[in-house]
Parts: C-alpha cells; sequence; structure tokens
C-alpha cells in the first residue's frame, strides 16, 4: 500500500515538474519567435502568404458556424424574448452575444481545430523529414523563416476571422427574427446600434481574439517544433493543439471577462 | 595526402545520454578529397555529420573547419560558416511547399541580394548539373526517390559550397539512380573543388568514388585507407563489411541468453 502511494506520488512529482518544465520551455519558444520576427517584418509576403494558409482557408468554416450560430441564437433569444414582451430587442440580444462572448471564443475554438491542427502538423512534419535540420545547415533560422511568419499569421488572421464570424452571425439572428418571425426590421437594427456599445463591446470582444490568436498560434507552433520526429509523434502533437488550445481558449476567456465585464 | 587539413577532427568524442556514441575519432580532410566514412547502421556515422555542421556539440575533442573550431562558434559565427557548407540528407529533404526551381533558389534568395534573373540563370545552371533541368516546374510530390536526391544535390551545390556532406545518398535508389548519383558527387567535387564527405554503407558504389575511407564500428575508427588499401585489408571488420558477411566482428545475433535455456528445453536423459 505504501509502495503504491510512493509509485503515484513519484509519478504526480514527475508530471508535475514536466508540466512546468514544458511551460517554461514554451515561454523561451514565444520569446525567441519574438526575437526571430524581424524577418516577418522585413518579407511581409511570408506573413501574407501564411494568412492564405491559415485564414483564407478558414473562411468557410467561420461563415457557415457563424450564420448558424447566429440563427440558433435568434431562436432560442426570441422564444425567451417575446415570454417577457421584449422580442423587439432580439437584435441587441444576438449581436452582444456574439460581439462579446460567442464570437471570440467560438471562432477561436474553430480556428484550433482548423488551422491550429494543420500548423502544428505542417512544422512536425517539416522537422520529421528533416526540412527544419536542412535549413539549419543553410544557416537559415527555422524559428525566424518557419515559426514566426506562422505565429503572426494566426495572431492577425483569428480577429479578422472573428469579425466576419460576427457579422456572419449577425446576419443569421436578422434571417431568423426579420425575416422568417417577421420581427420589425427598423427595430432589430436600431436597439442594435444603441445597445452595442463600441469600446465596452466591440474592442473588448476584439481584444479577447487577438489574445486567443497569440495562445492558439503560439500552442499551434510550439507544439509543432517541439513534436517527435515520428508518426506517433505528430499525431499526439496535433491532438495535443486542439486539446490544449480549446482549454486555454475557455480559461483565458473566463480571465478576461473577468476583468473587463464587471456588470458597471 | 597534402598537408593542408581543410577539416580536422580530433579527441571527438560524443555521449547521448551518458550513451557513448562515438569516442577518440580522429580524422584529417585536404581540401578537394571525396571522403568516405563507413559503418554498419547506428554506428554513429550520421552523428559525426552534424557535428561537424555544429547541430550538436562534442562531449570531448573538437571539430575544426577552415580554421575555426565549430563548437566554440557563436550562433552568427556558426551560421557563417554554415554558409561554406552543404549538407545533402538521406531522404533529400526538400522543402514540400516549394516548386523544384524555388528549393534550388531557396538559399540564394535567403543569402544574397541577386536580381531574380540572375537566380533563374544559376538554378537552371545547377538543375541542368544534375540533369532536371526540365523538372523545374514539379513539386517535390511529383519526383521519384533518385529525382529527389538529385534536386536536392542541386539545392545543395546552389552557393557553391566548401565542403559538401552526403548522409546515406544512395540509401533506398535503383541502380541507375544509384550510378547516377556517385558519378554527380564526384563530379560536382571536382568541379567545385570542393571537400566532400560521403556517410554510407554502400560499399561498391563509394570505393568507386572517393580518394579515402574511414570505417567506424561502435563508435570508434577501426580503419582507414584509400580504396585499394581497404580492398586489400585483412582486418576481420573491413573483410567482413566489404564481402557483405553475415558472421564475423558484427554478429549475427544480438546478444542473448542460451538458446536451449530461452525454449526451456530441459536436459536430455541418456
Amino acid at each position: 500500500m505504501l509502495d503504491r502511494t510512493i509509485i503515484l506520488l513519484r509519478s504526480l512529482g514527475h508530471t508535475t515538474i514536466n508540466a512546468v518544465w514544458r511551460l517554461g520551455y514554451a515561454g523561451k519558444f514565444f520569446f525567441l519567435t519574438l526575437k526571430s520576427s524581424g524577418t516577418s517584418l522585413r518579407r511581409p509576403h511570408l506573413v501574407v502568404r501564411e494568412v492564405y494558409f491559415t485564414g483564407v482557408r478558414s473562411l468557410i468554416i467561420i461563415i457557415v458556424s457563424g450564420l448558424f450560430v447566429g440563427m440558433v441564437l435568434g431562436l432560442q433569444g426570441y422564444e425567451t424574448l417575446q415570454r417577457y414582451g421584449a422580442s423587439s430587442s432580439l437584435g441587441v440580444m444576438v449581436a452582444l452575444a456574439l460581439v462579446r462572448e460567442l464570437g471570440p471564443v467560438v471562432s477561436a475554438l474553430l480556428f484550433a481545430s482548423r488551422a491550429g491542427s494543420a500548423i502544428t502538423a505542417e512544422i512536425g512534419l517539416m522537422k520529421a523529414t528533416e526540412q527544419l535540420s536542412a535549413m539549419e545547415m543553410m544557416a537559415v533560422d527555422p524559428v525566424a523563416r518557419v515559426v514566426a511568419p506562422r505565429f503572426w499569421s494566426g495572431v492577425a488572421s483569428l480577429p479578422l476571422l472573428t469579425a466576419i464570424f460576427n457579422a456572419m452571425g449577425i446576419y443569421g439572428g436578422y434571417l431568423i427574427g426579420v425575416v422568417l418571425i417577421g420581427l420589425d426590421e427598423g427595430s432589430f437594427w436600431s436597439q442594435m446600434q444603441a445597445g452595442v456599445d463600441f469600446r465596452d463591446d466591440i474592442m473588448n470582444g476584439v481584444i479577447k481574439s487577438f489574445v486567443f490568436g497569440i495562445a492558439v498560434t503560439l500552442i499551434a507552433v510550439f507544439e509543432g517544433y517541439d513534436s517527435p520526429p515520428t508518426a506517433e509523434g505528430v499525431s499526439g502533437a496535433t491532438t495535443r493543439t486542439v486539446v490544449i488550445s480549446s482549454l486555454v481558449i475557455l480559461i483565458l476567456d473566463f480571465i478576461l471577462t473577468s476583468f473587463m465585464f464587471r456588470g458597471a | 595526402m597534402p598537408s593542408e587539413n581543410f577539416l580536422e577532427i580530433r579527441d571527438l568524442n560524443f555521449s547521448y545520454d551518458k550513451r557513448p556514441v562515438l569516442r577518440g575519432i580522429n580524422m584529417a580532410i585536404p581540401k578537394g578529397q571525396v571522403v568516405a566514412i563507413m559503418g554498419g547502421s547506428g554506428c554513429g556515422k550520421t552523428t559525426l555529420l552534424r557535428l561537424i555542421g555544429g547541430q550538436i556539440r562534442p562531449s570531448q575533442g573538437y571539430v575544426k573547419f577552415d580554421g575555426k573550431i565549430i563548437h566554440e562558434l557563436t550562433r552568427s559565427g556558426l551560421y557563417e560558416t554554415r554558409r561554406k557548407m552543404g549538407m545533402l540528407f538521406q531522404f533529400g529533404a526538400l522543402f514540400t511547399d516549394l516548386s523544384v526551381y524555388d528549393n534550388v533558389a531557396f538559399q540564394m534568395r535567403e543569402h544574397t541580394d541577386l536580381s531574380e534573373s540572375v537566380i533563374r540563370d544559376l538554378v537552371l545552371m545547377k538543375l541542368d548539373a544534375v540533369g532536371l533541368r526540365g523538372a523545374r516546374d514539379f513539386m517535390p510530390n511529383e519526383l521519384s526517390g533518385g529525382m529527389a536526391r538529385r534536386v536536392a544535390l542541386a539545392r545543395t551545390i546552389a552557393l557553391d559550397p566548401m565542403l559538401i556532406m552526403y548522409d546515406e545518398p544512395f540509401t533506398g535508389l535503383d541502380p541507375i539512380s544509384l550510378g547516377v548519383i556517385g558519378n554527380l558527387i564526384r563530379r560536382l567535387s571536382d568541379a567545385l573543388g570542393a571537400t566532400s564527405i560521403v556517410v554510407t554503407h554502400d560499399v561498391q558504389e563509394s570505393l568507386q568514388i572517393v580518394d579515402y575511407v574511414y570505417f567506424v564500428s561502435e563508435g570508434v575508427i577501426v580503419a582507414h585507407g584509400t580504396p585499394d588499401e581497404i580492398r586489400a585489408s585483412e582486418k576481420p571488420f573491413v573483410h567482413q563489411f566489404i564481402h557483405g558477411e553475415i558472421d564475423g566482428p558484427v554478429p549475427f545475433h544480438y546478444p542473448a541468453q542460451g538458446y536451449a535455456e530461452d525454449l526451456q528445453l530441459g536436459p536430455f536423459d541418456a
């Protein structure tokens, strides 16, 4: 019994030390990426190319998801609001839910699954097939040439994708509220305009999506760069990217929300 | 051998997780020579190349390239030195998101301010040297193993390196591609005046193209000499390696307990 307890404690200690070590390594990697970003700034086409792969290719999933999330919000919102005779506030409800919360969070979760996993798999495979070693032997820093452009493309893409998600969501709410149910179009839009504050709602949502962009892309590039150079290693790293990103998005969302919206 | 040693390795030791991989390696490679490092799989040949390229640091000893001790260089110094080196990886390591043309142009765009028209001429010259000028628009996944290795070779010589390292260049190639690659290694080394190190276990092909051979076994150099000396060698390891004998100093069986004991056979009754 004592032996098993010791083994359990030892394994717990080992796992904790490992997790802290990896966290520290990821922190160092983040600073190294920032330090090596000069190439990305001097040669913006490297970032633009990656924006196409991470951002543009995520458009379909973002547009379709945004539309459906907005339509569901429209249906659920109308159901609840009409009980209190406030169905004309459907527009503002849909917009606030999207801009403050669902837009940044759902976009980031979708981005982690679509683009984050692809970035990890790509960098992991480049490592496994010695492309990163080849680059190093050509005196080209792989962090500057491969990691940094992908990192900045993710940071730039996610806020834009979130804006598109929000726009599509609001349009989905409009389709349900105005086109399907027949609410007054003028009150739908005017209440939304009056009820959504640029600084408190929109800007806070933008800050969230920016922070999520940094977190998700950093996790994706780090997991790819740190993955063991085997098929199993790359597959494990890809899974970790999605799982860790999803958890980090939700935890960061709570922390940011608690600072931003204090019921004032 | 000429007196000027372009690459010098002295008392080189390297351990991985306290497990010794290389022990007391000494080599002196003059400028312009093509040298083979031979040995069985896992004997530390590729590790030796990585030590020369500065990708890992020795536990003891040093690698001196062009008068500079590799592991003492700063990061920028190491990158500066690597511009004089080229390395052909075992399976080419071509950048899969770039075309053949862009792969060869990669270093030129990264390290020089040459105009695109000059780069185009240089890339076509390099591709022509490996016989693949017509394949410039292909993507790496459209190439055969031999073609990929030749494109990688063109990329390796893109900036006319002084030292070219080849990591198992003959692995997995058909006899025609194998002959082509072997011929190119010799021809390009002579044309560029470069020093070449070929890590391989392909005996017949290598002995035809190299000037000198080092044999590595279990992390130490067990024999060295010119191809003729190696062919005539009576050293048991070299003999087994050259003639591909199944058993010898490199045993067929991995160490294990007695066969009968392992099969749990009892003693025979008389």
